[in-house]
Parts: C-alpha cells; structure tokens; sequence
C-alpha cells in the first residue's frame, strides 16, 4: 500500500480513490492483497486428502423458484473429520451457493462472493442480473485454479431465483470456471453420481418447493447411501441437511424442525422400501 | 495559494462560511430513532440520486451538500465497512470507526485543501435495542457529534431541527415518527413535499441480515395515512399547527425549494 505522502491532499487513504468499478475484489486486490484468497505462492507439495473436503450439493427448479440442499458432513481422507459442516450459504436475497471441495477454500470463497454482491449492490445501487452473478463466480473459481492444481479444488453450485422469468436457475461449475447453466436439477461432489441418479427418477416439472424438498431430501439420502464422505441424516444427534429454498419472496433456510419432518418423512419410507419411492416404469 | 498574507484565523474563517453557504442552499435532512430502529428522510425530487443509502448490515448513511463530494465519502465508506467486515467479521463494522474515518478525512480535507467540503453526513447504526442505536452527525470541519435520538442538517437546520424537538417523544411507531419528521421539515403553514419527492428509508432492527430498507411511495402513504387517522379522532388537538394559521416567517421557506446544489441532477 502507497504511503499517505503519494495521495492527493485531503486523502486519508487509497478508501476514497474510485477504482473504476464496482467490484469488491477488483477493490481489495489493489487495496490489501493479501487479504484475498489464493494469491500466496502456490503450495510445495499437494495437500490431497490432509485436508476436510466438503461433499456433496443438490439443487433443483422448483413452481416459482429453486432449492437447494446440502448434507452436513467433511472427510480428510478416511476421517470423518465434521459432522455437522454447512456448505450452503445465503449469498444475497436472491441467491444462494453450496461448496463441494476443500472446505476451507470454498467457505471464504462464499464469504468473499457474498461480499462481492452486496458491494456491487451498495455501490450501483441495483442488483447485478442473475447472469452477472453467475459470471462474477466462475471469474473467482478461476483465480483459485494454480491452488486447485495442488488439492485445493472448490468447485461450487450456483442457484437464484431470477425475476426476468419468476423462475429459479442453477449454474454449475468446474475447475476451470464456468459458468454452466443445469435445467431441472443438478448436483455436484462426491456422491453427485449416485444422487444425479436419484433427482432423474424423482424430478418432477413444477412441483411446488415442498415436493422438491422432498425430492432433495432422498436424493441426498440416496448419495449417502452409496457413497462414503456423504452424510446421511444423523437421526441420533439432530444433525439434517441444510436446505435453503428460494423463491419471489426471498432466500429462506428452512428451520431444523421443518427438514426434520422431511427427513422423518424420508427415513419412514425407507423402513418399508430401503431404496426409496419408486419411479413408474412407463 | 492566496495572494499575500491571510491570517490562519481568517483562511478557516472564509473556508467555514464557504462550506455553510453551500449546505444552506439544499433541502434538510432529517435522522431519528423510533421504535423498531432509525428513520432517514429527505425531500429529494431525484430518484436516481440518493441522499440515503445503506453502508452495512446495521449502517446507514445520510447526506447533504453537494452530490459529488458526499458521494465519494458514501463510496469510500462503503468500501471501508466492506473490506473492515471481510478482514475480521460482520459484527465488527460499526459506525463509530466510520465516523472516525469520515472526520479524519473531512478534517484534513478542510485544512489542506483550498476548498471544503460542502456537505454534512450523518452515520447511524441500528442495536439490537434501542439502546444500542447510535446517530453521529459529521460537520464540513470534520467535527463529529453523538446525537441523541434524532438529527437534522441541510437548509435551515436549526428551525428544522428544533420543530423536531418539540414533537419528537422515545419509542415512536413508524408512522408517527415519519408525520413527525415531514412536520419538521415543513415550515409551519408551509406545503409538504408530496409523497413522490420523499426519500425515506430505515434500519430496522428486527429485520435479518441487512437491515436497511427504503420505503416505496405506496408504503409511505399508507403510513401517513394511518398517522392521520390515529391523530384526527383527538380533534386535532395534537400540537400540530393547522396549515395557514401558523405565522409565515421572514425569508425562504425551510424545505427550500429553489435549492440549486442539491440535488445534483443538474450541473
């Protein structure tokens, strides 16, 4: 940072020099550097699985809006290493982003996003367009590619409710960047496989947030079934999936008392019938 | 540089009138507490340029004066609250260290700069109870004030604000807070500023996340509606001078009208 005697009389300091626009990170990037997230030298040796990884994200389109859920549970390696980790984060009224990948990395990425939304917001004083935003995350995701390299991949999920068409929208992403606009439905980590599997079968055009809760709730069920670093619900400790939903009215995240009805739900079925609901064959 | 010898004394003298000159001919703005949070309001005919704008989750800031100038103090503390609750946390942007920054640059501004400023800031911050509101106000000079409950600055801020006074009670509901404030800022047999040209926002303290919110026109009439209706069945006997009774005073109204600075759609 430029000391006080290079700016112009009357600057305190650089807070009151127009960077040209609107963006946080553009901002902080001139301002204190080191304060954003993978601009260190890139590590000597990867970290692989030393690390907690986040798992796995599911969102769907739902009548009116979109939703998404997470399940709650961080591996390094073999370890289990938390249970009750949140991956789906409110990023601004009308949107929402879940992280699968090196936890750490993709938690202050959220942060820095958020951030980076409500600074153009401030500033312009509109909201930037649901294609902005989704561009503004790929741009984030590529900075963060020579740490990828070495283990510490993010790779997030991307849903807002957009205005333009009353509808919900989801982007998905890969090392690289992105963005890559998903109908319907889309999943991402380590159990996305098996839940993508689950989300076909129970997909349904239109239907109201609730069913597509629903529809969540399995599908992460599903995931954790078949694959080891995703969590199914811990009946035993009340830990459940995070779900936020997001329509006209706004970004909600659904209290635990209400995701545990749907899990009570889910995991009644599965009593009877351990695969879950059935899809009609024709 | 001025030609020859000027006195310190006189140089902050001349640049102190300079600046009150200039706030004198805009439009007040008035700031206060009411039950659930702070109320900003301000006569502003532009929509596009605002005297009132959010800062952070709990912050909002207030304007007059010339538009460029308190813009890029708005900008500047946008950045300062952004980049203060990235390096630690939400929790720790307050109004007290944006006051702070403000000052120091408002007060360097006025001495190192030929010009001052020509503006006055008010930074307010919404508790999570009353208590813990906090409304400073920040002079051209860099001077900052810790005001109580309520603020008001811009032409004729001294009328505006002691009408404020006289009306203003703690724990007001919303609709009586924004009857009094737009009483405040009308001169007492003068016209109020239609619905249209308000700009009104809040902090609400009980709203999650962002707390700052600007109330659209239909909200701010179906308030004064309701304002009026609940102070019409006391036959009127509620302090508030009927329109045309009141003594005209001497020179411009208070809401000024013809202010030329202020609104900064113009050069």
């Amino acid at each position: 940072m430029a000391s006080h005697r290079d700016l112009p009389a009357g600057m305190v300091n650089h807070l009151f020099t127009n960077t040209g626009n609107s963006s946080f990170t553009e901002f902080v990037g001139s301002y204190a550097p080191e304060l954003l997230p993978g601009r260190n030298d890139t590590l000597a040796t990867p970290v692989g699985d030393r690390i907690p990884h986040a798992t796995t994200i599911v969102a769907a389109t739902c009548a009116g809006g979109v939703v998404m859920a997470g399940d709650r549970r961080a591996t390094s390696g073999n370890i289990i290493s938390q249970r009750d980790i949140e991956k789906v984060f409110r990023t601004d009224d009308y949107s929402c982003m879940g992280i699968a990948g090196a936890a750490s990395t993709g938690i202050e990425m959220a942060r820095l996003y958020r951030v980076e939304l409500e600074h153009y917001e401030k500033m312009e004083g509109r909201t930037l367009s649901v294609a902005g935003k989704a561009n503004r995350l790929a741009t984030m995701i590529r900075g963060n590619l020579a740490m990828a390299m070495q283990g510490l991949v993010v790779v997030p999920l991307f849903a807002a409710y957009d205005p333009e068409i009353d509808g919900g929208r989801i982007f998905g992403y890969d090392v690289g960047g992105g963005p890559y606009e998903q109908y319907q439905h889309h999943a991402i980590g380590s159990g996305s496989i098996f839940a993508r599997g689950a989300l076909k079968k129970l997909y349904r055009e239109g239907a109201s947030p609730e069913d597509t809760v629903l529809t969540l709730i399995q599908a992460l069920y599903d995931a954790a079934d078949d694959d080891s670093a995703t969590g199914g619900p811990d009946v035993t400790r009340q830990i459940w999936p995070v779900v936020a939903v997001i329509t006209a009215d706004g970004f909600r995240r659904l209290s635990d008392e209400e995701v545990a009805q749907y899990v009570r739900t889910t995991v009644d079925g599965r009593m009877n019938n351990p695969d879950g609901p059935v899809a009609p064959l024709r | 540089m001025p030609f020859g010898y000027a006195s310190p004394e006189q140089i902050m003298r001349d640049k102190a009138d300079y600046a009150r000159k200039g706030i004198a001919r805009g439009r007040s703005v008035v700031v206060l507490q009411y039950e659930h949070g702070i109320l900003f309001v301000a006569p502003n005919p532009s929509r596009a340029l605002h005297k009132i704008s959010e800062i952070y989750d709990r912050i909002g800031f207030a304007a007059v004066g010339r538009y460029n100038e308190f813009e890029a103090l708005r900008l500047g503390g946008i950045r300062y609250a952004d980049v203060n609750g990235y390096t630690y946390d939400r929790s720790d942007v307050t109004a007290r260290g944006l006051a702070n920054l403000y000052a120091q640059s408002l007060g360097q501004i006025f001495t190192e700069s030929i010009k001052s400023m020509e503006v006055e800031v008010v930074v307010a911050e919404v508790g999570d109870t009353p208590d813990g509101d906090a409304i400073y106000r920040l002079t051209f000079d860099g001077s900052v004030f810790d005001e109580h409950g309520l603020a008001a600055m811009g032409g004729q801020a001294e009328a505006v604000s002691t009408r404020l006074k006289e009306r203003y009670r703690d724990g007001m509901g919303l609709a009586e807070a924004l009857e009094t404030a737009l009483a405040a800022l009308t001169e007492p047999g003068g016209e109020r500023p239609p619905v249209g040209q308000l700009e009104v926002a809040v902090l609400d303290r009980n709203r999650p996340h962002r707390k700052f919110l600007r109330l659209p026109a239909p909200r701010l009439e179906r308030l004064l509606a309701e304002a009026a209706a609940k102070s019409d069945p006391a036959a009127g006997a509620t302090g508030q001078p009927a329109p045309g009774t009141g003594a005209q005073a001497p020179g411009d109204p208070a809401t000024g009208p013809e202010g030329d600075i202020d609104t900064g759609s113009g050069a």
